[in-house]
């Protein structure tokens, strides 16, 4: 159980731990204040929930924590790396190897198969693209593709199916944080869950955290912690409703 | 990466076509035309190209290019002779002389009349009789093209028989006997070309004080043809040029003094501008189709140098297929009509580098606008929907 993983450690470790995070767009009088002050914590092996009313900040606030979008001031540190001291290219190169991606859109390259769209982190990381495409066969296996689905294009996929090549792409580098989201609100209620399951299952591991922004209350259960968000800062960190279906979920 | 460019390019048909298309109708045009103004602009000298042997054209200080004939002297073949280096220099007559042809009308043609012991500056080749028929008497060889079509006998019926070997011509009142058919580049000019000897040239020809054109001449061999030409004019005070000097001359004359540059320019201009606005335009469209994706894959890693090469392995690609098609057309178009037809057409290994440069100049500003878009393309976009 992840609320356990750390009971036997003197110092857990930290995924993330942002403090006083802000973020506005535009300036004058169109400026936005998207965050405010933002703190928080997310530990390494939890699964991080960040719920809130829309326009509240929190794709803002993954986008800050993924590293794709600077932060105005406050301290972020991902995985013991301080985005503060790097450089631009450093930073990408960071996300390259440390994160991973699942957006609500799939945003997988329609003109790549399965286990090509699987491939690409591996490729941006230098991987050759033979070992690459082999490798993500692999982790699309563990997500429950055969070799068929692993050659189709996205086209030919359910929504349910392209987010778990979604989930073996942001998974397939091994990173140590992977940001959703709203992962399953292009879903059905029964594929969405079997979505979160999977993520809990397969993605999730001692040293990988997963931070995923949802408004979907009928995935709470599959979080370790919920964070609220309202109007650009953390309000409550909370721990979820009890799992209907735990006894899957063991480890 | 470079095979996720490719099969993102590829993967859009309809786009990966069109920009094809655009590049190859531009290539094309570009080509074609420039290949037919260099075809051109060489039978402006394709006299100086079939006259092999001379290497120094000794002529009037006012000559301009080689149609323009300015006669000099008689003797000056003579002092040709005297200076330091010269082998040999031997007498050319040309000029254009009226013939008249069996139902009575007139065709101007350009006679050629070569030193009567050497037979020096000939048609490159015979394809019926022997130069040294030349001797006989009134004897003129006639170029074949000439011979099959304006100088060629209309029967009543309308048929056209080709002047033949035995026929007999009359040029400016003069009887001329065909002893020979040659066949020579085709000249800028399209008239009929006749040789003779040089002294019978000049009887055909009306009475002037001067009727020397040229002195072809031969530098001793050890000797630099250029530093030869300029110990004639010093000695002669004619103007004296090496074979590619006088080849160059007259190019320049025509591109200079003529409508002729304009028209192709505004031509390859046009392939130009298509090809800009077709490719460029459904490239830039490619790219932002795509924009998403690349966001994605910036978001993932992708380093900004990465997604360069990307999109410069693009442009690129389908700037190398556009240019082969392009190229390709253009040549099978002219090898399939110069053989047909007297178009001119030419297409030296020059030409290929300048439309391949021009292709290439293409890709890369329709690429510098993707690129541009794609540098400037924060990765937090992929969040948004
Ligand atoms: N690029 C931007 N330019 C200007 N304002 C922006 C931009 N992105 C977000 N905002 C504004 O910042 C605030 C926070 O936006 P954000 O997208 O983080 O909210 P959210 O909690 O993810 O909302 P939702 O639940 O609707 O996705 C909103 O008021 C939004 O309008
Ligand atoms: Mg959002």
């Amino acid at each position: 159980m992840p609320a356990t993983l750390q009971s036997n450690r003197d110092e857990p470790k930290l995924a993330v731990s942002c403090h006083a995070v802000t973020k506005t767009y535009g300036r004058g009088t169109a400026a936005v204040q998207a965050l405010r002050g933002v703190d928080l914590e997310v530990r390494a092996g939890e699964l991080l929930m960040l719920v809130g009313p829309s326009g509240c900040g929190k794709t803002t606030l993954i986008s800050v924590i993924a590293g794709v979008l600077g932060r105005d001031a406050g301290d972020c540190v991902v995985s013991e790396h301080d985005y503060r001291e790097m450089a631009e290219l450093e930073t990408t190169c960071f996300r390259g190897r440390n994160i991973g991606f699942v957006f609500q859109a799939f945003n997988l390259i329609p003109t790549l198969t399965a286990a090509e769209n699987v491939a690409a982190p591996l490729i941006i990381n230098g991987m050759k693209r033979h070992a690459a495409v082999h490798h993500a066969g692999e982790v699309l296996a563990k997500v429950g593709f055969d070799e068929r689905m692993m050659r189709s294009f996205p086209q030919d996929l359910s929504g349910g199916q392209q987010q778990r090549v979604a989930i073996a792409r942001a998974m397939v580098h091994d990173p140590r944080l992977i940001v959703c989201d709203e992962p399953t609100s292009a879903l059905d209620s029964e594929t969405g869950r079997m979505v979160m399951d999977l993520m809990r299952r397969v993605a999730l591991g001692k040293d990988r955290a997963l931070v995923v922004v949802t408004h979907d209350a009928r995935i709470f259960e599959f979080a370790d912690r919920i964070a609220r968000m309202e109007d650009g800062r953390i309000t409550k960190v909370e721990n979820p409703p009890p799992r209907t279906n735990e006894s899957s979920n063991g480890p | 990466m470079n095979f996720i460019a490719l099969k993102m390019l590829v993967g859009d048909r309809a786009k990966y076509i069109g920009i094809i298309i655009g590049l190859t109708f531009a290539s094309l045009l570009i080509t074609q035309q420039s290949a037919i103004f260099v075809g051109i602009m060489t039978r402006t000298f394709s006299f100086l190209t079939d006259v092999g042997l001379p290497d120094m054209w000794v002529v009037d200080p006012q000559v301009q290019y080689i149609e323009d004939i300015k006669p000099l002297q008689d003797t000056q073949v003579l002092r040709v002779r005297g200076v330091a280096g010269v082998q040999w220099a031997v007498r050319m007559y040309k000029g254009g002389l009226k013939a008249r042809l069996a139902n009575g009308t007139f065709q101007t043609c350009v006679v050629i009349g070569l030193d009567d012991e050497t037979l020096i500056g000939g048609p490159p080749e015979m394809l019926q009789g022997k130069l040294s028929d030349l001797r006989r008497s009134d004897g003129v060889i006639v170029d074949a093209v000439g011979a099959r079509g304006k100088l060629a006998r209309v029967l009543p019926n309308g048929q056209r028989v080709p002047l033949r070997v035995g026929d007999t011509l009359e040029l400016n009142d003069h009887r001329a006997f065909v002893v020979g058919i040659c066949r020579i580049t085709q000249t800028f000019q399209a008239n009929p070309v006749i040789y003779t000897t040089y002294s019978r040239a000049t009887t055909f020809a009306p009475q002037e004080r001067k009727l020397l054109s040229f002195v072809t001449a031969k530098a001793k061999s050890g000797e630099d043809p250029q530093t030869v030409c300029r110990r004639i004019e010093r000695a002669t005070g004619l103007k004296a040029y090496t074979r590619d000097e006088f080849k160059k001359l007259t190019f320049i004359y025509f591109l200079k003094y003529t409508g002729m540059p304009i028209n192709f320019l505004t031509a390859v201009a046009l392939g130009f501008l298509v090809g800009i606005t077709i490719a460029g335009q459904t490239f830039y469209n490619f790219t932002l189709d795509n924009l998403r994706y690349f966001g994605t894959l910036k978001a993932m890693g992708a380093t900004n140098r990465a997604l360069l090469r990307m999109i410069l392995l693009q442009a690129l690609t389908v700037g190398a297929i556009g240019y082969g098609l392009g190229v390709g057309a253009a040549s099978t178009w002219g090898i399939l009509l110069s053989g047909r037809t007297q178009i001119a057409f030419r297409l030296p290994w020059q030409l290929l580098v300048i439309s391949a440069a021009a292709v290439l100049f293409i890709c890369l500003s329709s690429a510098a606008l993707s690129i541009r878009k794609v540098m400037k393309l924060e990765p937090a976009v992929v969040f948004r929907s």
